[in-house]
């Protein structure tokens, strides 16, 4: 390698080396910021005052959806295993919305520890399978994300 | 004292060496891609539509997500493509840089349009996809936002080659900015693993198992494979055309003018 190659590949690294290092410092930093939601764990570590607005997730807990009649207003409680929030919410679901299902609501605690839902997404797991295996899976005894009442 | 003057005299190269070298050389490079080519666009069109018929119409719908699952048989190789050609482009931004080959630089340069290409269909794809699922088109969550950073870094880099005259300084410029937007690709991976985002983890992995049923995998890959040779017969169409217009004066690109009329 000739000396001017040797110098703009040596160059090139240090440009390289000194933006991933500051973008490795800017990321640690805003570690806080860019998490899209909090579980009931984290809640439960750091509580967040009633009012204020963040994004709860966490799976539908199995049995707790309660419709009410004739209207759009749910409750169902949102777990993460140790720990569970319930969830108060008027408003049209969304069709992947079910039992045992990833959810994240955006909204505030109200006084008495219940999460005021204005908004409520269904958040996707990385499987991916046909019905047939899917019923195949329950058979074994494997639990599933299930419709609510159906 | 005899033997060393015999090793001072220049050694032969080795035949993948000299291949290299050849390539760096426009008229070669321009023969060499022209045979290429045909077969690339053939091999992605054969490879499209099969992966299409057995994604759309042969594979099963999911057991949550019903016939919206089929979006993933554009989604994920987009999105794999879309991070596939930055690299590349980083790779041989960074050889431009270092060697100066032209050659390398228009390759670099030919990329950038096809990755934004790319991530533009991933971005919309998986818009339409969140519709359904999730319910909403878009969100700010750590995987989506990266993805559309990606998008801006590509039109940042087709940006800058084009708002400076000299063709080579121009590229010079933009391949530091591909090297330097590299650090972003490396964050979009891990971004479903380093924080909670609403877009789901990784379903399929090198190394381990999958977690996506294997009827639905096979498109899956024929999809990605195929998008790799569009990539190639893109490229290389795109390169051939930008030496053409480069060395519209060299008497190389003359002789083949005379040759076609």
């Amino acid at each position: 390698m000739t000396p001017t190659r040797k110098r703009r590949l040596v160059a090139v690294l240090l440009i390289l080396a000194g933006v991933s290092v500051a973008s490795t410092i800017a990321f640690y930093s805003l570690q806080e910021n860019m998490l899209y939601f909090q579980s009931p764990s984290d809640l439960a570590v750091q509580p967040i005052p009633p009012g204020r607005q963040f994004r709860l997730g966490g799976l539908v807990k199995p049995g707790t959806v309660e419709r009410q009649e004739g209207g759009l207003a749910t409750q169902f409680i949102v777990t993460d295993g140790p720990k569970e929030v319930l969830v108060e919410y008027v408003g049209i679901l969304p069709d992947l919305f079910r039992e045992g299902q990833g959810v994240i609501a955006r909204g505030s605690l109200n006084g008495t520890g219940t999460f005021d839902a204005s908004e409520v997404l269904a958040k996707h797991d990385e499987n991916y399978m046909p019905p047939e295996v899917a019923d195949a899976l329950e058979e074994t005894g494997h639990v599933l994300p299930k419709k609510p009442n159906s | 004292m005899n033997s060393n003057t015999a090793t001072k005299a220049k050694p032969r190269k080795h035949p993948v060496v000299l291949f290299i070298h050849k390539l760096g050389s426009p008229p070669w490079f321009y023969d060499f891609a022209g045979k290429f080519i045909p077969w690339l666009w053939l091999i992605f069109g054969v490879l499209t539509v099969l992966g299409l018929y057995l994604g759309l119409v042969k594979a099963p719908e999911d057991y949550l997500q019903g016939q919206s699952v089929r979006i993933i048989y554009l989604h994920v190789p987009a999105a794999w493509m879309s991070m596939m050609i930055y690299s590349s482009m980083a790779v041989m931004g960074f050889i431009a840089l270092v060697w100066r080959i032209r050659i390398v630089e228009i390759l670099a340069m030919a990329s950038a349009p096809i990755g934004a290409a790319f991530t533009i269909v991933t971005l919309t794809a998986g818009s339409l996809w969140g519709r359904p699922t999730w319910g909403t088109y878009w969100v700010w969550d750590a995987r989506l936002t990266s993805e559309l950073v990606l998008l801006f870094l590509y039109l940042g880099v087709i940006g800058l080659y084009n708002s400076i005259d000299e063709p080579r300084k121009a590229a010079r410029a933009a391949c530091l900015l591909a090297i330097v937007g590299a650090v972003n690709l490396p964050i979009i991976h891990y971004s479903v693993k380093w924080w909670n985002t609403l877009h789901q983890g990784s379903s399929i992995s090198l190394m381990g198992g999958s977690s996506i049923d294997s009827s639905m995998l096979y498109p899956l890959l024929i999809m990605a494979v195929a998008t790799k040779f569009y990539y190639g017969a893109n490229l290389l169409t795109r390169a051939r055309i930008k030496l053409l217009e480069q060395d519209k004066r060299k008497a190389w690109v003359r002789e083949i003018l005379k040759e076609k009329n």
